[in-house]
């Protein structure tokens, strides 16, 4: 199909035309989101009950490393707060993380998750992080579980939150 | 809209050469793309101006694609140089700018505006592009899939050579955009993302294929990236020099000739060193010098690109749509 004409004439605008009305609708779409935030965090939830025994059961390798949970606290600031919220609680886009389901999940599920998220339900795999990283960021996860009934994050992430360890502080409420 | 390169004009004469294709359209056909693509940039730019910036892990990647997708509702803004010489004619400077959404985790969708300046020659808005991304499976694998699928509507003088397929060769550049841009191409393109990452390396390769939709034969070609991170564990301060933000890598890509003469003859290679910085800004700087590895290829090709992520773009966009927030 050679034509002489530019590029720039109706073709083209029917292609942009089309482009701009295909995005405001896959927006709106998500924006109704087809399951309530309690649904998508059920199901968000439940991606931890079929992580195979065997990833289930690693250990977090940078454990006992004192800076894990301060890198993963900046891995979480830069990667993941965005959508599960500045302070884990939660929320349009993610599920929260100081529910007892993340609490009491094992590092190496929470490892699986953040390898290969829940891809069907909006949570992309983290991948692309190394391997290191990714266990940072559980650690820093897992420093979240012992305030997890009471809704509020541990002190030891609080206090690298708020510490000024990072240059965009969050503020924290206890 | 890279630089305000649609706007076509000429740094050889004052614009009355026969090649001036617009000129000699009405002026409402003229106008009215210019404005839209105008008007549609001030808006975008509005949307942006209000969303949060990310701070993003982009791949260093130009020309070979891994299997990660933008993540849902984040808009990713790029502009790209490619500097090429040109053997036996002027030398040039292509441009693009994408716009990358994640529509899911699973779906990201772009669009590309692609300009290009022909030293002692013209510059010229070249064409647009719309890709889409689809991830396959929803775990990791040992190789994992993503469906990659395009629509080109571009000119013969479009040199950004995001991708060299067929019997793509240097020659073909050489000449003069007045003769180029008569030849109008709508393509579509199928990749197939094979990617992998382990122990901090990333591999990926891309076959692909592109048919012409005019009477013309399949074509053929690939691109290959390996990368790595200077360090895998991430420092607990927050900083724009640590050596975690910093990726480094090399892709060589080129064409594999068309359904009727399969192979590297008459083709061109391309061996191109990359690497990208993350700042925690949300900037990433790209750089990639490629050189070319047969008498067919552009001696050197000099690439850059910055780029920068906005999350939060997909609410505002659905907010103003009358979505719920």
């Amino acid at each position: 199909m050679r034509t002489s004409h530019s590029p720039l004439r109706a073709p083209a605008l029917r292609l942009m035309l089309l482009t701009i009305l295909l995005t405001a609708f896959s927006c709106r779409l998500r924006a109704q989101g087809l399951d309530s935030n309690a649904a998508r965090e059920a199901k968000t939830y439940r991606a931890l009950d079929v992580v195979p025994q065997k990833a289930r059961a690693r250990s977090n390798p940078l454990e006992s490393d004192p800076e894990a949970i301060g890198a993963g606290g900046k891995l979480f600031e830069e990667h993941c707060a965005d959508c599960h919220g500045r302070k884990a609680e939660g929320g349009k886009k993610g599920a929260s993380l100081l529910k007892p389901q993340v609490a009491q999940a094992s590092p190496g599920a929470l490892f699986w998750i953040l390898s290969n998220g829940v891809v069907w339900h909006g949570m992309p795999d983290w991948s692309k992080l190394p391997e290191p990283q990714r266990w940072q960021l559980v650690a820093f996860l897992k420093s979240l579980k012992v305030s997890a009934s009471a809704n509020t994050p541990a002190q030891a992430s609080l206090a690298f939150l708020s510490s000024g360890a990072t240059t965009r502080k969050v503020a924290m409420e206890k | 809209m890279a630089g305000g390169v649609p706007v076509f004009f000429s740094n050889r004469d004052d614009g009355r050469s026969e090649n001036r294709g617009l000129r000699r359209s009405s002026p409402i056909t003229i106008s009215l793309p210019v404005r839209s693509l105008f008007i549609a940039a001030l808006a975008l730019l509005c949307v942006l101006l209000s969303a949060s910036r990310l701070p993003a892990q982009e791949s260093p990647y130009i020309v070979t694609y891994d299997h990660y997708l933008e993540e849902p509702g984040s808009l990713d803004v790029e502009y790209f140089s490619t500097f090429g010489t040109q053997r036996n004619a002027n030398e040039f400077q292509a441009f693009w700018a994408e716009f990358e959404y994640g529509v899911a985790a699973w779906y990201t969708t772009e669009f590309y505006l692609d300009g290009q300046t022909t030293f002692h020659d013209s510059t010229l808005f070249t064409g647009l592009r719309w890709e889409n991304r689809f991830r396959l499976l929803p775990r990791e694998h040992f190789l994992n899939p993503v469906l990659y699928v395009e629509f080109e509507n571009t000119s013969g003088a479009d040199k950004i050579l995001k991708e060299v397929e067929g019997h793509d060769v240097e020659a073909d550049y050489a000449e003069p955009n007045a003769e180029l841009r008569r030849e109008h191409d709508h393509e579509l393109e199928f990749k197939l993302l094979l990617s992998k990452s382990w122990r901090g390396w990333n591999v990926a390769v891309n076959p692909l294929a592109v048919k012409n939709l005019s009477n013309e034969p399949w074509e053929f070609g690939y691109a290959i990236g390996a990368s790595r991170p200077l360090a895998l564990k991430a420092s607990a301060r927050r900083c724009n020099l640590c050596p975690e933000n910093i990726i480094a890598g090399v892709e060589i890509y080129g064409g594999l000739g068309d359904r009727y003469s399969l192979g590297l003859h008459n083709t061109s290679q391309y061996l191109a060193p990359v690497a990208a910085w993350n700042l925690p800004s949300g900037w990433t700087l790209r750089l990639s010098p490629g050189f070319g590895l047969n008498d067919d290829s552009h001696r050197f090709l000099l690439r850059w690109g910055v780029s920068r992520e906005f999350s939060g773009f997909g609410e505002m966009v659905s907010h103003l749509f009358g979505g719920r927030q």
